[in-house]
């Protein structure tokens, strides 16, 4: 309890540092997983090669991806962006799933009519189909925001500024009061950027509190 | 690309293959403990989901509590536990064995859910026992998502095994942490591939032994993903 209360300042910073790691992440997961998700739910052909593709990502073990990525796409093995490119794919390695789940759950009858109804694929896809999927689609992003926080962590034993530091420094200083408040501070983060999305779902889908309350 | 040829080049040196401290012997272990720790979560998390997916009754309480188990960075709980229980297996057991569980958990009750009501009734109705109809409808008919839950419980833990290596175990993440410690990045490319491609051979028997379990408990095509 000393440690933590005479080192709340770190805690704060590192804590902050953790957010401006896993946001940019999980936003672009989200949104770079949609048009795979929509061409795996469009051409059923591509399904099974896509999902797996991805889902195998996922067995990837993240601390070797921190250092083989930067020899990829050419950045410093520190570069918040080499952390974020990483998540990003670990990320996507659950959303992309979770993005064809909810597109193939709208009813075709809908999107038929809507078709009838004279919407183009774009404008069907934009104004019809995604709200639909919506409900699903958040979801898998409250499962992909709270896996990229906890797993930024992973990314401190290369030395990158995130709440992973309290672990590694906690572990080689014996002081367990830190490594403690690094994982209260990680599932802390989680359930508040948990409890937002969900804020940011009722907002965005007034009508998925009638599906739920059934 | 030049990391990867030297990855392999280090792969196939024979030097790295035999011995305790070889590609094989460390692979083993990794199976090993992946083995112990999926099996350990399935004795926690088989029995609970089947109670609560049977009796309906604590489902909040499990989806709230295997989702802040998801939250909790497996980085975090092997340090806590090599710090209180020091050096050897325990530590990052139970990291492995907490991150484990939700999945299978989620598998076994989803499993149970997700039966046409009708079904349990009509069991009801002609004489099964409720432990009749927990063994003889729910299990099989369950059998797939089940499955499915142990599979990405798998797949995690093949893939977060690595981290025993942290305090002091062996496992994959041996050779994963020496080349981190020594900046030798083809010895810590040559231990994930050989992480990524446990994880297909497992992912390939999973396959079969999930359209196996297709096979014998639902001849009818299944609807479910």
């Amino acid at each position: 309890m000393t440690w933590i209360l005479a080192n709340l300042d770190l805690i704060a910073a590192r804590t902050l540092a953790h957010l401006a790691l896993s946001l940019p992440a999980i936003v672009l997961a989200f949104v770079l997983s949609l048009p795979l998700g929509w061409f795996a739910a469009r051409y059923t052909w591509s399904r099974l090669g896509v999902l797996t593709a991805f889902g195998l990502l996922y067995a990837v073990p993240s601390l070797p991806l921190f250092i083989v990525l930067p020899t990829i796409i050419g950045v410093g093995v520190r570069d918040a962006a080499n952390v974020v490119a990483a998540l990003t794919l670990y990320g996507m390695a659950l959303m992309v799933r979770a993005t064809t789940d909810a597109l193939v759950s709208v009813d075709p009858a809908i999107r038929l009519s809507a078709t009838a109804m004279g919407y183009s694929g774009l404008s069907r896809f934009v104004t019809v189909e995604l709200p639909l999927a919506g409900p699903v689609l958040l979801a898998g992003l409250r499962v992909v925001s709270v896996s990229t926080i906890s797993l930024v962590t992973v990314s401190g034993l290369l030395g990158v500024n995130n709440l992973g530091l309290l672990f590694t420094d906690g572990f080689q200083r014996g002081i367990l009061a830190e490594v403690l408040a690094g994982i209260g501070a990680v599932v802390l983060l989680a359930l508040a950027v948990d409890g937002l999305l969900v804020l940011i779902g009722r907002a965005a889908m007034p009508w998925a509190r009638a599906v739920r309350a059934r | 690309m030049n990391l990867f040829a030297q990855a392999i080049a280090w792969l196939t040196d024979p030097a790295n293959q035999g011995g305790p401290d070889g590609i094989w012997t460390r692979s083993l272990e990794h199976v090993w403990y992946t083995v112990i720790a999926v099996v350990l979560a399935c004795l926690v998390a088989i029995p609970l989901g089947y109670l609560v997916g049977h009796t309906g009754r604590g489902r909040g309480l499990v989806v709230v509590s295997s989702g802040a188990a998801r939250a909790l960075p497996s980085l975090g709980v092997v340090t806590v536990a090599g710090l209180i229980l020091g050096i050897g297996l325990t530590a990052p057991m139970i990291a492995l064995i907490l991150l484990a569980i939700p999945s299978i958990l989620a598998g076994a009750y989803a499993g149970l859910e997700a039966i046409d009501r009708q079904t349990i009734d009509a069991a009801r109705a002609v004489g099964m026992s409720e432990w009749q109809i927990l063994t003889r409808v729910e299990m099989p008919l369950g059998l797939p998502l089940l499955l499915g839950g142990v599979r990405s419980a798998v797949l995690q833990v093949v893939a977060t095994a690595t981290l025993a290596a942290y305090v002091g175990s062996g496992g994959l993440g041996r050779p994963m942490f020496l080349g981190l410690k020594t900046q030798d990045y083809a010895q810590m490319l040559a231990a994930s591939l050989v992480v990524v491609v446990l994880a297909l051979v497992l992912e390939g028997a999973f396959e079969l032994i999930e359209r196996l379990a297709q096979r014998r408990f639902a001849p009818v095509p299944s609807t479910s993903t």
